[in-house]
């Protein structure tokens, strides 16, 4: 109750503080940024006579094979989806700055991703974090659910994990104050806070579950995650119906692989949403299973959920498919195609889990295109009908 | 999922029965996920079953028109099927429940062919013809006329390549006139933002979608500073989002000089609804007129395909000489839409095949052949491959 009332107190103090932190941040964006809040007036989607257009961004490593796959899959499944493809590569800005423009006229893209090199300087950011900043993607999601036909050390895992995108320890503020000294700043913001909060709660409710837990380090970081907790109580506050509860990162990554079925829907900063996303995945099978998406106000991008690259097995034919696949499903989802993504989702989880076709990453001896092909068949002998679709 | 399909071989096979063991080969269906890279695209996949189409044959000669297309779908085992209703206001068919029965297949299917539904000159009473009611309704608010030199007739101008889009849901349709004092009639020409934005992001997102390089907008913004100049301003804002294609506007009246005298520095052009109407018909005409160019009408939820240049042809129903031409094109498109690459390109081969020949041609490009002959030479040419 004691902390509780200091936190409540503190965030009051802060408010002031906050307000001027925030147009800073705006104006270190402000370069490749025209507004760090999206206008609500965005052009609309570019969907004519039933057909949608998405831009495709096959980024690097096993992004553009395991892309060509989705391309095919959804020639072969007849789904009308046409592709604007653009390519970035990480070394000059005016590739992603047309990537980002295609997604605001576009609204949605599947991407894989884009190589960050750290060797390069610090005035190079990850494109794939530019992307998501410049567009507002504050939500990104990921569900990770036991597969049966696949062996993992724990069963019965189906937690929704959801981490705040935009800020936090991504912020890209870092400068050495004194030689010797560098500071990198975290910036947690009220308005963000509330808003991720906000969205895991209506998230929950929307798939009927009971619990959401905040992930957070308020215990060291008072002030930075104390705001982040505070902003989750409020919103809590508004949902009786789902329980609420906290939990210390560190305490949070070691339940998590002791017993991972305690979880339900968790919600977290950025760094934190980092870590116990790939945990996560580990525990239901890996990097190649799990698909992610991140939400924004006007615009959806959709990767796998733990953004590898993949470079050490790129063109061999090797790559489990199964996450990109599962992320085209929820872009079908998010377009509202929800027969086409039942039936491609089905048709993979089938391969998956009856057929036991696996890729090596999940023991088993196939490869890529053979996956693939045995989701193609699987479409082919049960799909349903083009006229019921 | 209770109705699945098993066994898409045996399907296939039947519609190959009698036919060369060459297309046999062809029909073999590579599961391969190389099949984009090269050879033939295989039929994709469901391909056994059929997509049901909406068919307004229309007036004049539409349904000489519909027949030439469906005989050609026959021939090339097109799994198309077409739901057909006649509408039409001149022929004593216009009742409003047609109408609704019409627009109902229509939002059912997603997608129609349609001839041209003919509007009568005279006042009754009605100011919006069914043309405008099914355009209004089904929100299709973007017409598409590519318009493409058949290679094999010679034009004025050869090679030409250009694609108008045009509004057709406000503007001067908007069917709002009316007397104000006796002897002084007003019509209402409306432009809104909403409207004149969502058909600039249309023309910018077909030009992304096929690779082209610029987009002029065409106005006559120096007369209508208002309305007109917003739909200029709206079609700059939407350009901007758009940095790798080329925006610049003209002038109506200049545009159709150039068009005449210099049409190749065209590439894609967007307009308001009348403007549309007029360079639509000019364009058709650069290339041979109304017989052979294609067209399509899209909301975002529907596609209409019906020919770029819409007149009933009345004088020529009965008479066999109507160009099936932009029909058969317009039904590729169709084709391509649902997803039916193959039978799409089967079809639009054919019949650019046989106007290249030119050994088959009717009366409006110039040839004495008659609409029946050139559907026959368009089947003939359905399989041809060449030997390599």
């Amino acid at each position: 109750m004691a902390t509780s009332n200091a936190v409540l107190s503190m965030s009051k103090i802060l408010k002031p503080i906050w307000g001027g932190r925030l147009v800073t941040t705006a104006k270190v964006f402000g370069a490749t940024v025209t507004s760090h809040r999206e206008k609500s007036t965005a052009p609309p989607p570019a969907k004519y006579g039933g057909r949608h257009t998405v831009t495709l961004i096959p980024g690097d490593g096993i992004g553009p094979e395991l892309l060509s796959h989705v391309r095919e899959l959804f020639r072969f499944s007849c789904v009308p989806v046409d592709f604007e493809v653009v390519n970035v590569s990480s070394s000059t800005e005016d590739d992603i700055n047309n990537a980002i423009t295609a997604i605001r006229r576009n609204g949605v893209a599947l991407k894989g991703n884009i190589e960050t090199l750290h060797t390069l300087p610090a005035s190079h950011k990850s494109r794939n974090n530019l992307l998501r900043t410049s567009l507002d993607l504050y939500a990104n999601v990921m569900h990770c659910k036991s597969l049966p036909g696949v062996q993992t050390r724990h069963n019965n895992i189906d937690i929704i994990i959801i981490r705040e995108n935009t800020e936090g320890e991504y912020s890209s503020l870092e400068h050495e104050s004194v030689s010797g000294v560098v500071e990198c700043l975290k910036i947690i913001t009220r308005t963000n806070s509330l808003r991720i909060a906000e969205y895991a709660f209506k998230l929950a409710r929307e798939k009927g579950r009971k619990r959401v837990t905040a992930v957070h380090k308020a215990n060291i970081m008072k002030l930075g995650d104390g705001l982040f907790l505070q902003c989750c109580r409020e919103v809590a506050a508004g949902y009786p119906d789902i329980t609420f509860d906290a939990m210390i990162v560190d305490n949070t990554t070691m339940q998590l692989v002791s017993k991972p079925q305690q979880f339900d829907v968790m919600v977290m900063p950025n760094l934190y949403g980092n870590v116990v996303s790939n945990v996560c995945a580990g525990l239901v099978g890996g990097p190649g299973l799990v698909p992610g998406a991140n939400y924004g106000q006007n615009y959806a991008v959709f990767e796998t959920a733990t953004r590898n690259t993949g470079k050490s097995i790129a063109n061999r034919n090797i790559a489990n498919p199964t996450a990109m696949l599962l992320a085209s499903c929820m872009m079908l989802d998010h377009l509202r195609l929800y027969d086409y993504a039942t039936m491609i989702r089905n048709a993979v989880l089938t391969t998956m889990n009856e057929t036991q076709l696996h890729t090596a990453d999940i023991g088993g001896q196939g490869t890529t295109s053979e996956v693939v092909q045995a989701i193609m068949r699987n479409i082919q002998s049960k799909g349903p009908l083009t006229s019921e679709l | 999922m209770a109705a699945a399909l098993r066994g898409i071989l045996v399907t296939l096979a039947k519609g190959l029965n009698g036919t060369s063991p060459q297309w046999q080969q062809l029909a073999a269906r590579p599961l391969s996920t190389t099949t984009r890279l090269g050879g033939p695209e295989a039929p994709p996949a469901r391909a056994d079953t059929t997509f049901k189409v909406t068919m307004v044959p229309g007036d004049g000669v539409g349904p000489e028109l519909m027949t030439a297309v469906k005989d050609v779908f026959k021939a090339g085992d097109v799994p198309v099927e077409f739901e057909e209703f006649h509408l039409s206001e001149v022929q004593h068919m216009d009742s409003d429940e047609k109408l609704e029965e019409v627009l109902t297949s229509m939002k059912t299917n997603r997608v129609a062919m349609k001839g041209k539904i003919n509007t009568p000159m005279e006042f009754k009473g009605e100011l919006s013809s069914f043309e405008m009611k099914i355009r209004r309704r089904l929100d299709l608010f973007a017409n598409v006329v590519h318009v493409n030199s058949l290679p094999g007739y010679s034009t004025r101008h050869n090679n030409l390549d250009l694609v108008i889009i045009r509004e057709q849901t406000e503007g001067e349709y908007s069917s709002l006139e009316h007397e104000s004092v006796p002897g002084v009639i007003e019509c209402l020409k409306i432009i809104t933002r909403e409207k004149s934005r969502r058909i600039a992001k249309f023309a910018f997102d077909y030009a992304t979608k096929n690779g082209r390089k610029k987009v002029t907008a065409v106005h006559k913004a120096n007369i209508m500073k208002l309305a007109d100049g917003l739909f200029l301003n709206c079609c700059a804002e939407v350009a901007e989002l758009y940095p790798k294609i080329q925006y610049q506007n003209i002038i109506i009246d200049n545009c159709c000089m150039q068009l005449v005298q210099n049409p190749y520095q065209f590439d894609v052009l967007v307009m308001p609804n009348l403007y549309g109407n007029i360079i639509d018909n000019l364009a058709a005409g650069l290339v041979g007129g109304a017989g052979v160019v294609p067209g399509e009408s899209y909301s975002s939820e529907y596609a209409v395909f019906e020919t770029g240049a819409r007149h009933p042809f009345a004088q020529a129903v009965g008479r066999n000489i109507a160009n099936p031409t932009a029909m058969l094109l317009s039904a590729a498109n169709m084709l391509h839409h649902l997803n039916l690459e193959y039978h799409s390109n089967m079809v639009s081969d054919a019949v650019r095949r046989v106007i290249k020949q030119g050994k088959v041609r009717t009366r409006d490009l110039g040839g004495y052949s008659t609409t029946g002959d050139l559907v026959q030479a368009v089947v003939g040419n359905l399989r041809h491959r060449p030997m390599s």
